[in-house]
């Protein structure tokens, strides 16, 4: 077997998208009611759901609460009918370890912490269906189930995964995409202020590429943003209208 | 518009994976077409006015090749008139999955922008795209997706207002179903052949047309290539029975359709079954052990004198066929072998090959081929995601089997041992390649050295003759550390001389049956290569304390005589002793000294008897029909910082030289004869057969065509008749001769005495060998060392020694040994010249014809003792007309005869077009012969070293 060709002559990728196109994205907010915030998203086959709960006292030891800002708690992990082969475990190993530190890390940036001094928030996320940039796509759920618990953020956070392939940037690498070698970088963005919040890489690249690749991921990122924020104001239309009635 | 992809695929460890993939269909694909007006592309692709002439279409019409017709008519698609095609995206996948070469081809058309080919992506068109039906195969539905993508194309052409002469679209398909399937919608649909045939303008196209049966609709080829084996209970039963015969597979080095299989028969008599075709020689790898079955006798062939390369991938079967059919010409009755074939595999021999990757064309692609370093390997095919980083490395890589429907074993990567060229790299291929032994030595071994500082203790002394007052000195190559042989001469009181041969006595420090001596046997030899050396022992031992060096004291063997100076042995004495080197000297420092009439020091007087009894020793074995035979040596001169070779120069021989070799001979002899009389069952001897008569036919045919009479009934008969040959005008000739009897002798051999019963040395016309003199780098001498102490008191004997069979498995290992590292030097010494070459630049240089083959004359350049082959026919090239004459043997190229030994002037460059196998190329300047030989190039000047500034 011939390996797959990730980008054809043609500029097409393996799914029909060009480089610079993202994967199909829905979304639904509030979708589970017991909790503060809730969301469902879909990119492409990867789909993920995010729930948020606070901000609240601090539970378990007092001594990690800020007299500050509020502590942001994740909580990242797969279902074990995510993948093709049924996973053993699904969540604590190490990657998902990482990938909670990251997401920690993401929204510390983006919610401002300051305005809940001594409490904290909690994020769980989870992937109920993984095909690729399962960061970006727990990033995109939670900012969407951040904003559903009402708690303050400085801007979107919206998050994409770039490959470079043939020379060219490809955005939103779909799991073939991913494993077929390509160098791929993820990055984290608030779009308004186009300030990164964070940006994870760990395959070998050209220096002299990095720039193009950032450049690409921050477009697509603006583009998710856009998605988000038609998601939110439909929601938030509808919910007015539920009020309403 | 989104689709969800979902299929089952198998993973490569054997299990059954689900996977889903997105597909996306888009209605931003366009057409390409120049006359359409509703596609909003920015480039076309297609012209309007598409015409090929044809009787079939005369309008202006694109055509749409299904998968088997680009597969198979590549050729058509190639031709320049051939212009404004749509490659379907389907067709395109189809034919990267089956035929790398064409994909790579196809590609490289579709780039050609006068070729005006377009890719139309239907699979993402969301008008063209076709789900596979339950039930349709996946050959059915690409065809159907054909099919849906032409008549959209037939349609949206239509359609296109600005159009009035209706641009078509022509389906070309082979395949029958297919083609009535596309009539019936309503298409325009055409066999191939049908349609070239058609075009008015072009009617030589039609040559280019592949032949192919009709209704080769199966995509997969899953056609198998070879016929099975047969269990290993039914081999056994027909060797048994004696329909099969049991033997190993060798392969040709020159051409890879042919093979010999070498069967042991009872005792004396093994027979070669000659293999020939890929289905005959059914997937044997080099080294095998197989059974083979004798073809009946009207389909026996003789050995073809064609060079045959596998050159790949690019290849397909026809190709194949036709080389078979090459092979098949020729042979003389009388020429012909028993052929057989391979029916079976008893023991496969497969290690670690080293070698490189041909990366594939498909950048993509994680298969690969691997050609090994080693041309009687086949290519072997890999699966590696890493091939952009391999290429240009070498390899190992280990074949894990072949399956009957694969033209290449499947293999996998082991290890890479560094970039190709490198000098290192090469060393360790060509190490690894010839199975030599060369990490280094283990703590287990080194743990059995002598401790530091080391001398001679009074209990050492106590079996051991004082010999430290004599004047013994040593005489070697320069730079040499590993002196195991060291003389002496001294007039004694009664008027005879007393000559002694000192030699190392490694086996005092080698006790048997420990880490070290395991070591030292297994490693059997030590192998010089160029540059380096590869010791058998560890260097503390070989460079230091067994080492002759001058003005220590080291223990010595000695075998010492009594001569008279008519050199006759009157006395024979053999020895442990202690001895004090006076001066170790190069052969050019001693014959200096010799020839020195100025100099009368103990050295010097020494040197001179020694030498004089050499002179007398050396008439009296030429008498005795030893023979002299000549092979031409090379030495280079290496630069002392990069280790590039500068210089190359054929070694000289002299005085010395020959004076050290007399009494070693004599030595070996003296102490084969003693350890024989004393251990008749186990001595370990070596032996030189004597060749059969047959081995002599391409040295009589040479002699003959010169006029000169060679006889061949003795070693005497022949080393006296090569004294007598000699050509007017031609005094190379000799030497020429020398070199061809050389060729015509086999190896010479160790063996245990009490296994066999012919123990003649026939080149140095002895009845009785062994070696003696080189203990540091050589085993055979260690065990001969141990019988002679036995045999002396001197030392006590053990049971392995005197174990017959185990001995004479100990020889066959020795004499693997030492034939691989005779390979390995000679592989070492090639490389070096390829770099010496690389170095120079293009050389003109004289050399003679040594060999005459069907298409090809083998040069030899006496200047740097370099062997070449001057192909006539190459691949790129028209073949000249060339005649064969296999009596002379002579080869008649256009008008020129060549013959062996004739004259001819050639250019030296370095072919490294191929990095793994760089090889000297030699092309022919004189005779000049219109078409085949080259204008003689400009030698470029040597370009100067730049002088230091003071």
């Amino acid at each position: 077997m011939a390996g797959l060709e990730l980008l054809s002559d043609q500029g097409y990728r393996l799914d029909g998208r060009k480089a610079t196109e993202l994967r199909k994205v829905q979304a639904r907010m509030g979708v589970f009611a017991q909790a503060d915030g809730s969301a469902y998203l879909e990119q492409g086959n990867t789909k993920a759901l995010a729930v948020v709960y606070g901000p609240h006292e601090m539970r378990g030891s007092r001594s990690r609460a800020r007299h500050d800002r509020a502590v942001i708690n994740c909580q990242y992990s797969m279902a074990t009918f995510s993948t093709a082969e049924r996973k053993r475990r699904p969540h604590g190993d190490r990657k998902s370890t990482e990938m909670s530190l990251h997401l920690k890390q993401t929204f510390e940036a983006a919610v401002m912490t300051q305005l809940y001094p001594r409490s904290q928030i909690d994020i769980y996320v989870k992937i109920l269906q993984s095909d690729g940039g399962n960061y970006s796509v727990c990033v995109n759920a939670a900012t969407l189930a951040v904003i559903d618990a009402g708690i303050p953020m400085r801007d979107y956070v919206c998050a994409c995964t770039v490959g470079f392939v043939d020379e060219t940037p490809l955005a939103d690498l779909c799991y073939a995409e991913e494993s077929g070698g390509v160098s791929s970088l993820a990055l984290a963005l608030l779009p308004r202020g186009g300030q990164i919040a964070l940006l994870q890489m760990d395959a070998r690249l050209h220096q002299d590429h990095l720039e193009a690749l950032i450049e690409a991921a921050m477009t697509a990122c603006k583009g998710v943003s856009k998605v988000l924020d038609q998601v939110v104001r439909q929601h938030l239309q509808e919910a007015s209208v539920n009020s309403a009635e | 518009m989104l689709k969800s992809k979902t299929f089952v695929k198998k993973t490569r460890s054997g299990g059954v994976m689900k996977i889903v993939r997105e597909h996306y269909l888009r209605d931003d694909i366009w057409c390409g077409s120049e006359s359409c007006s509703e596609c909003k592309q920015e480039s076309t692709v297609l012209q309007r006015d598409a015409c090929i002439e044809s009787n079939l279409c005369p309008y202006p019409h694109y055509l749409i090749p299904d998968t088997n017709v680009v597969l198979h008519q590549i050729d058509v698609l190639e031709d320049p008139v051939i212009r404004n095609v749509i490659i379907v995206q389907t067709v395109l996948q189809e034919v990267r999955h089956r035929s790398a070469p064409v994909y790579k081809r196809l590609k490289d058309i579709i780039h050609e922008k006068e070729k005006h080919f377009y890719t139309f992506t239907n699979e993402h068109h969301n008008e063209t795209f076709v789900e596979r039906e339950p039930g349709e195969s996946a050959n059915d539905r690409n065809d159907r997706a054909i099919r849906v993508a032409a008549k959209w194309y037939s349609q949206h052409l239509k359609t296109s207002k600005s159009d009035p002469d209706g641009l078509k679209v022509v389906l070309l398909t082979n395949d029958q179903g297919n083609k009535e399937k596309a009539e019936e919608s309503g298409l325009l649909v055409y066999k191939c052949e049908e349609y070239i045939k058609s075009l008015i303008a072009n009617p030589e196209l039609v040559d280019q047309l592949a032949l192919s049966n009709d209704d080769k609709n199966e995509i997969t080829s899953s056609k198998m290539l070879f016929p099975e084996h047969l269990p290993l209970s039914r081999i056994q039963a027909g060797i048994k029975s004696g329909s099969f015969l049991q033997g190993t597979f060798r392969a040709s080095r020159d051409n890879y359709l042919e093979a010999t299989v070498f069967v042991q028969g009872e005792g004396e008599d093994s027979t070669e079954v000659l293999l020939q075709g890929l289905q005959n020689l059914n997937r044997s790898v080099h080294q095998d052990v197989v059974a083979v079955q004798l073809l009946p006798r009207d389909q026996w062939v003789a050995p073809s004198s064609v060079v045959l390369q596998d050159e790949g991938a690019a290849k397909d079967d026809d190709a194949e066929e036709e080389e078979d059919r090459a092979l098949r010409i020729s042979a003389a009755e009388a020429a012909r072998k028993p052929t057989g074939k391979v029916v079976g595999i008893i023991k496969r021999s497969w290690r670690p090959f080293c070698g490189m990757l041909n990366v594939s064309h498909i950048k993509e692609s994680t298969r690969h081929l691997f050609t090994p370093a080693d041309r009687r390997v086949p290519r072997i095919r890999i699966e590696t995601r890493q091939a952009s980083t391999l290429a240009g490395q070498r390899i190992m890589v280990a074949i894990d089997g072949w399956p009957r429907h694969s033209r290449y074993p499947n293999g996998h990567f082991v290890r890479s041992l560094g970039s190709a060229g490198d000098k290192e790299t090469e060393q360790e291929v060509l190490l690894l390649e010839h199975d030599v032994p060369h990490q280094a030595f283990s703590q287990a071994v080194l743990s059995f050295l002598p401790k530091m500082p080391w001398s001679i203790t009074p209990e050492d002394m106590v079996k051991r003759e004082d010999l430290r007052h004599l004047t013994v000195c040593s005489v070697d190559p320069p730079g040499c550390t590993d002196i195991d042989d060291a003389l002496h001469c001294r007039e004694l009181d009664n008027g005879n001389l007393e000559v002694g041969v000192h030699i190392a006595d490694v086996s005092h420090f080698i006790r048997p049956g420990n880490a070290l001596d395991k070591e030292a046997a297994n490693r059997g030899t030590t192998v010089y290569l160029c540059g380096k050396r590869i010791d058998m022992v560890p260097e503390l031992l070989s460079s230091n304390l067994c080492s002759l060096r001058s003005d220590v004291e080291r223990m010595a063997f000695s075998c010492i005589w009594e001569m008279n100076h008519k050199a006759e042995i009157l006395k024979t004495r053999f020895t442990k002793s202690v001895i004090n080197s006076k001066a170790s000297l190069t052969y050019a420092e001693a014959q200096m000294r010799i020839d020195d009439t100025t100099r009368t020091d103990d050295i010097t007087k020494s040197l001179r008897g020694l030498n004089k009894l050499a002179k007398i020793l050396k008439k009296q074995r030429i008498k005795n029909g030893a023979l002299t035979l000549s092979s031409l040596e090379v030495r280079f001169h290496i630069d002392s910082e990069t280790h590039d070779p500068i210089d190359l120069q054929t070694k000289e021989l002299m005085e010395t030289n020959s004076m050290v070799e007399e009494f070693m001979l004599l030595a070996n002899i003296s102490v084969a004869q003693k350890i024989y009389d004393e251990f008749p069952d186990c001595a370990m001897l070596r032996k030189h057969p004597a060749p059969p008569p047959s081995n002599y036919d391409i040295l009589l045919k040479a002699a003959k065509s010169k006029s000169v009479e060679i006889h061949t009934d003795s070693a005497k008969a022949l080393a006296d008749s090569l004294d007598m040959a000699k050509v007017d005008n031609f005094p190379y000739f000799n030497t020429l001769l020398r070199i061809l009897a050389t060729r015509c002798m086999m190896q010479a051999v160790y063996f245990c005495s009490g296994m066999d019963s012919d123990f003649h040395h026939y080149g140095l016309a002895s009845p009785i060998y062994t070696h003696f003199t080189s203990p540091i780098r050589r085993y055979a001498d260690i065990i001969v060392h141990r019988l002679l102490a036995v045999a002396i008191g001197a030392d006590s004997t053990y049971p392995d020694l005197m174990d017959k069979p185990k001995q004479s498995a100990l020889a066959n290992n020795l004499n693997y040994r030492h034939k691989m590292s005779q390979y390995a030097q000679r592989a070492s010494v090639a490389f070096h010249t390829q770099l010496f070459f690389k170095s120079r630049g293009i050389l003109n240089e004289e050399g003679f014809v040594l060999f005459v083959r069907k298409n090809a004359i083998i040069v030899l350049i006496p200047k740097f003792g370099l062997e070449g082959t001057v192909f006539f026919d190459t691949k790129d090239k028209a073949t000249p007309n060339l005649v064969f004459d296999e009596e002379g043997p002579a080869l008649k190229v256009e008008q020129h005869t060549f013959c062996i030994f004739d004259k001819v002037k050639v250019t030296i460059s370095l072919d490294d077009s191929n990095i793994q196998h760089q090889k000297i190329r030699m092309s022919l300047i004189h005779p000049v012969i219109p078409g085949v030989s080259v204008p003689a190039p400009d030698v470029e000047p040597q370009a100067k070293k730049p002088k230091l500034d003071r």
